[in-house]
């Protein structure tokens, strides 16, 4: 990774198969990680949402709160790992 | 770190409830069917009410609900969860038991069972969803549907003259002795689930601790019936559902 | 004497012989049994039910649910919400209560739940009279509500078999996951007579409920896969497996379930077919008759579902004709010529509307259809 690694802060992680291109996610997401596919779909036909700008999640989990699908995992980088 | 080095079970914030399990919901994309699912789910599995739930399902877009979350359900028919629930309370009364029913289901048709339930105080919670739209059938009006507002049934909107006018119930059901706590959310913002969440939570333990008749009312959104992206639909819901379903508590009680 | 009293409430346990109505003795039976809840909305002629058990307060000793709901629509859906929790519980009311239930108990029969429905007839169509009827036959036993669907139908004739048909029912429904009706009428469910009641038994514990009831919807989702109670399935394929063995528990039923008592017809010429209370009527016409030196007997249905076919059909091969006397236009009639095949000359005598006939009036029916009998 050629990112500066002591700045990430936080991670999601996107159930593809879950998810119904409904959207919301990225519309919560504060820091602009969150897009759609724009052409490549899931097994149902969904347009899923992926972490398109992944080093600017701070693990907020807004994403996963309005997801309706449950298909968002966050993992936020603990404040002693980041002191480390 | 890397992002993969970040994923790691000591870092986790938010994963998906257990109990809500890996079926794929039927609801349509944005649903907030999916939201209140899954926040009811993280509120049983954080009580450890997994093992002493009875849960009722309605008809309408909710009548799956059983396949969703892992709990025992009964599925009701069209109105009568709160009388299906009354005997489910009352012959085990140690266990949680909560239904979960639409705008058509609680406030058309099931009217009656709804504020007798309510009335006699059983100790059970009811959720419910005001999307303002029968959405199962095709997006009918409601008894909910707003005044103008256009569904398959009322194609040129809703004419108090001709429908009558949208039917507020929970304010009525506050008003009943045998209710404890009623409150109205919204699941549109991370902040409203988060209040949400905290209210189902809320009426679970009152429910459990006998106090008497539960209400969450979740006002939502329904993107096919309203024929709006999920993203529109949330802003038209503040907009125009707001007004008429201001979101907050009707009824509570001090700890 | 106190321990004879009719007062509720004043029954001591060995108080078992008693006078009272059959309504009543439908709600002795009940908390006896150990029944686990009743649910139901007043409707005469069967208010004593709901009466006798609010008066008897089991919930102060068994630990019965008593509830009077706000309409018989609510009463059905609090048995179809206890019955899926593997609870013994049930409902009474009257014709005009039942029509409104039958949504409900369609959706009992399709959740193969045991439960328990009476049914105190009185006359209709709609609003009709308070006085009895047995109006309710097709109703009762071709499934009433949407579907293909039986309930157990029994039918008592006295105050006595009120209250063993509880226990019966409750039995039959549990023993074939089908829901059991009692089908009385006015007549029963308002006269007194003696009965004995039967003993008391315990009401089951939450550890026989889960070992008799695997799939009731206990609450306790952890230590096993999730109960679901549905009637819902969208799949034709497996609807369709789903009705095929409902209709295999119905076959096996009605193998085995078909109950009735026959009187005089070992030599008897003519056969009358009567259930319920109006079959006693029809035992005092048969009993003058016979007195005359004409030869006819009785056959009372108790199951109306499963109907007693091969009894009748038996009974019928040496008879040379039948009358069907109920309390309706002709509705049971329909079962006995399918049980015989039309292999008789088979009529039917009723009154209506809340009318009962007189033991002479029955005679009466029979001689004129089969004049030959007088001779």
């Amino acid at each position: 990774m050629t990112e500066n690694n002591n700045r990430l802060k936080g991670a999601v992680e996107i159930n593809r198969e879950r998810c119904k291109g409904c959207d919301l996610c990225v519309v919560a997401c504060p820091c602009d990680v969150l897009k759609l596919q724009p052409k490549e779909v899931n097994n149902r036909g969904y347009h899923f949402a992926f972490a398109d700008n992944a080093s600017a999640c701070i693990g907020c989990a807004a994403c996963a709160a309005v997801c309706p699908d449950g298909c968002i995992t966050v993992y936020r980088v603990r404040p002693k790992a980041v002191a480390r | 770190m890397t992002i993969d080095e970040i994923k790691s079970p000591e870092n986790l914030v938010y994963a998906k409830p257990r109990l809500l399990n890996d079926r794929h919901m039927h609801y349509c994309p944005g649903c907030s069917h999916g939201v209140v699912h899954r926040i009811v789910a993280e509120v049983l599995e954080e009580m450890g009410q997994d093992n002493n739930t009875i849960a009722v399902a309605p008809v309408g877009c909710a009548v799956f609900a059983y396949n969703y979350i892992d709990v025992d359900w009964i599925e009701a028919s069209h109105g009568r969860a709160p009388a299906v629930a009354t005997a489910a309370k009352r012959l085990n009364p140690d266990r949680l038991v909560f239904t979960y029913q639409g705008d058509g289901d609680l406030a058309a048709i099931g009217t009656a069972e709804t504020i007798h339930a309510a009335n006699r105080g059983e100790n059970i919670t009811i959720i419910f969803i005001n999307n303002a739209i029968y959405g199962m059938t095709g997006g009918q009006m409601a008894p909910t549907t707003l005044e103008g507002m256009k569904t398959s049934t009322t194609p040129y909107g809703r004419q108090p003259e001709l429908n009558g006018y949208p039917l507020v119930i929970t304010p009525l059901l506050a008003q009943l002795p045998g209710t404890c706590y009623v409150t109205r959310q919204a699941v549109h913002t991370p902040a409203a689930v988060a209040k949400a969440k905290k209210a189902i939570r809320r009426a679970f333990q009152s429910s459990l601790d006998k106090r008497g008749t539960s209400i969450v009312e979740i006002v939502s959104t329904c993107s096919s019936g309203w024929k709006q992206t999920p993203e529109k639909a949330n802003q038209w819901m503040v907009e125009n559902m707001f007004p008429a379903y201001p979101p907050g508590d009707l009824k509570n009680f001090k700890d | 004497m106190e321990s004879n009293s009719n007062v509720p409430g004043k029954i001591t346990p060995d108080d078992n012989v008693r006078l009272m109505k059959g309504n009543e003795a439908i709600a002795h039976a009940a908390i006896r049994y150990g029944c686990d809840g009743y649910f139901g909305y007043p409707i005469t002629p069967q208010s004593e039910v709901l009466e006798t058990l609010e008066a008897l307060m089991p919930w102060e000793t068994t630990g019965m649910v008593v509830l009077q709901a706000e309409s018989e629509i609510a009463s059905i859906n609090m048995v179809y919400g206890g019955a899926a929790t593997g609870k013994a519980v049930f409902t009474s009311s009257s014709s005009p209560g039942i029509s409104l239930m039958q949504e409900g108990m369609s959706y009992i029969a399709a959740g193969e739940l045991p439960a328990l429905v009476v049914n105190v007839m009185r006359g209709g169509p709609g609003l009709g009279t308070i006085q009895p009827s047995q109006a309710d036959y097709w109703q009762a036993t071709r499934g009433g509500g949407h579907g293909d669907y039986h309930f157990i139908v029994l039918a008592p004739a006295t105050v006595q078999e009120m209250a063993d048909f509880v226990g019966l029912g409750f039995d039959l429904a549990f023993k074939y996951r089908t829901p059991a009706m009692i089908l009385a009428d006015g007549i029963v469910g308002q006269m007194m007579e003696k009965v004995v009641l039967p003993p008391f038994r315990p009401r089951r514990t939450d550890e026989e409920i889960a070992r008799q009831c695997p799939w009731a919807v206990t609450g306790r989702a952890a230590s096993r896969k999730p109960n679901v109670m549905t009637t819902l399935e969208l799949d034709s394929a497996t609807m369709e497996q789903n009705n095929e063995r409902f209709q295999r528990t119905y076959r096996l039923i009605a193998e085995n379930e078909s109950r009735c008592q026959t009187y005089y017809t070992d030599d008897a010429d003519y056969l009358i077919v009567a259930f319920g209370s109006v079959a006693r009527i029809c035992l005092k016409a048969i009993e003058e008759m016979r007195a005359k030196g004409i030869k006819v007997g009785l056959l009372r249905p108790i199951t109306l579902w499963p109907f007693p076919q091969k009894q009748l059909a038996g009974i019928a091969a040496h008879t040379k004709g039948m009358l069907v006397v109920e309390l309706n236009a002709g509705q049971m009639i329909d079962d006995c010529r399918l049980a015989t095949d039309c292999s008789i000359p088979t009529f039917h005598f009723g009154r209506m509307g809340g009318i009962v006939p007189n033991p002479g009036e029955v005679a009466d029916a029979l001689l004129s259809h089969f004049p030959e009998a007088a001779n």
